[in-house]
C-alpha cells in the first residue's frame, strides 16, 4: 500500500512536469507529434529507472562510506551521461525497431532535468531500493502521461484560431498552465 | 584573424532581449518555472546560474583547444557541475534560508540547457574575454527575465514585491498564481507580449523602410 501511494503521489499528484517543472524542455520541444511523444516518454522512463538504480547504488555505496557527499552532483551528473549514451549502445546493437522509435530522443534525455532531478529527490527523501524503483516508474508514468496529453492537445490546437502573439510556445504554455489547475484536483487525494 | 568580429556591445546586449535566453531561445525554462514564486527567489536563482555561467564560459574559452571534440559536450558537463558544487556549499553557508527555498533546484543548475548551449554555441568557439562578456549579458537577461517573473507571481499572488507589502488588504490575493499554474500562465502570457513587441517594431522598420524609398522616389 505504502510503495502504491510512493507511486501514485509521483504520478499525479506531484507530477513531475506539472507540479515540479522537470522536464519541461522536453515537454514543450518534443509534445508536437503524438507519435514521438509516447517515444520520448517511453525512452525517458526507461532512463528514470536505470538512473535512479544506478545513482542509489553509487550513493549508499560508495559517496556515502567514503564521506564523499560533496560529489554527489558530479558523480550523479556523469553517471547519467555514461549510462543514456550506454543504453544507446545496447538498444542499438539489440533492436533495430526500438532503436528506431527511442534512438534520436536518447541523447536528448542527457540534459532531461526529470532525471538528475529524480536521483536528487530519491536520495533526498531516503527511500529504500524498492522504493526508488516505484518511485522512478511513478515519475515516468507522469512524465509520460502528461507529454502524450500535451501533444494529443496540440495537434488539435494546429487547426484552432489562436491570437498571433501567443502562438508557438505562448499557447503551449497557457494550455500547461490550464493542465497544471487541472492536475491541482490531485492534490485532495492522502495516501 | 581575418573574422570580421561583431562589437563588443551588441555581445553583451544581446542577451538582454534579442537572443534572451527564456523568452526569444526557449532555455533553462525548468528553474525559471519552478522558483519564480517571490522576486527575491528569482533573484537569488539568476545570481547563482550567472557565476556559473560566467566561470564556466572563462574557463571553457581558456582551454577550448585542448579539449577534443569528441569528449567536449562530457568535458563541458564536468567543469559545469564543479561550479555547481561550489556555488551549492556557498549557498548552504552564507544564506541557508534562500538555499532552502530554492532546494534542489540549486544542484539542478547542472542540466540548465542554457549553460550547456553557451559553452558549446560561444565559449568553445571564442575568446575568453569574449565568452565573459557573453556569459554575463546572458546571465543578466536570464536573471531580469525570472525577476520580473517572480515579481508579477508575487504581486498578484501575495500582494507583496520583495517582501514588502504594495497592494492593499482589499485585493484579494490570486492564490492561483503562487501555485504551479500560475507559472505556466504568466510565462505564456510574458512570451505573447514578447512576441507583440517584437512583431510590432518589425512592422515599423518595415514602414519606416517603405517610407524613405517613397521619398527617394518623389524625388
Amino acid at each position: 500500500m505504502e510503495l502504491f501511494g510512493i507511486f501514485i503521489t509521483a504520478t499525479l499528484i506531484n507530477n513531475f512536469v506539472l507540479a515540479q517543472f522537470l522536464g519541461i524542455c522536453p515537454f514543450v520541444g518534443v509534445s508536437g507529434k503524438l507519435s514521438s511523444a509516447t517515444s520520448m516518454g517511453m525512452a525517458t522512463t526507461f532512463v528514470m529507472v536505470m538512473a535512479t538504480l544506478v545513482t542509489y547504488l553509487i550513493q549508499h555505496l560508495i559517496l556515502e562510506p567514503l564521506g564523499l557527499g560533496f560529489l554527489q552532483t558530479v558523480a550523479f551528473i556523469l553517471v547519467i551521461a555514461s549510462l543514456v549514451q550506454f543504453v544507446e549502445m545496447v538498444i542499438k546493437k539489440v533492436s533495430t525497431p526500438l532503436y528506431r522509435a527511442l534512438g534520436i530522443f536518447l541523447p536528448l534525455i542527457t540534459t532531461n532535468c526529470a532525471i538528475m532531478g529524480l536521483c536528487l529527490f530519491a536520495v533526498m527523501k531516503d527511500y529504500s531500493f524498492l522504493q526508488s524503483l516505484i518511485y522512478a516508474l511513478g515519475a515516468g508514468a507522469g512524465f509520460t502521461l502528461a507529454i502524450v496529453l500535451m501533444a494529443g492537445i496540440r495537434e488539435e490546437l494546429e487547426l484552432a484560431d489562436v491570437p498571433r502573439a501567443l502562438q508557438g510556445a505562448g499557447i503551449t504554455m497557457v494550455v500547461a498552465g490550464i493542465m497544471a489547475l487541472g492536475f491541482m484536483g490531485f492534490a485532495g487525494m492522502k495516501f | 584573424m581575418a573574422k570580421k568580429q561583431t562589437p563588443i556591445g551588441t555581445e553583451f546586449m544581446k542577451g538582454l532581449w534579442d537572443q534572451n535566453p527564456v523568452l526569444k531561445a526557449l532555455l533553462g525554462l525548468c528553474p525559471t518555472l519552478a522558483v519564480t514564486t517571490s522576486a527575491m527567489n528569482g533573484v537569488g536563482m539568476g545570481v547563482a546560474t550567472t557565476f556559473v555561467l560566467v566561470c564556466a564560459s572563462l574557463l571553457i574559452s581558456l582551454v577550448r583547444k585542448a579539449i577534443p571534440t569528441q569528449v567536449r559536450i562530457a568535458s563541458f558537463i564536468v567543469v559545469i557541475a564543479t561550479f555547481v558544487t561550489i556555488v551549492d556549499l556557498e549557498m548552504k553557508a552564507l544564506f541557508p534560508a534562500m538555499s532552502k527555498s530554492l532546494g534542489a533546484f540549486i544542484p539542478l543548475i547542472v542540466v540548465n540547457c542554457l549553460i550547456l548551449g553557451r559553452q558549446e554555441a560561444f565559449a568553445s568557439k571564442n575568446n575568453p574575454f569574449r565568452s565573459i562578456v557573453d556569459a554575463v549579458g546572458m546571465g543578466l537577461g536570464f536573471t531580469l527575465t525570472l525577476t520580473v517573473l517572480g515579481a508579477v507571481r508575487e504581486l498578484l499572488g501575495n500582494r507583496t514585491m520583495f517582501g514588502f507589502q504594495v497592494l492593499p488588504d482589499a485585493f484579494e490575493p490570486w492564490i492561483v498564481m503562487i501555485l504551479p499554474a500560475g507559472a505556466f500562465l504568466t510565462l505564456g502570457f510574458m512570451l505573447g507580449a514578447v512576441n507583440t513587441i517584437t512583431h510590432r517594431r518589425e512592422q515599423a522598420a518595415i514602414a519606416t523602410r517603405r517610407a524613405a524609398s517613397l521619398t527617394v522616389k518623389e524625388a
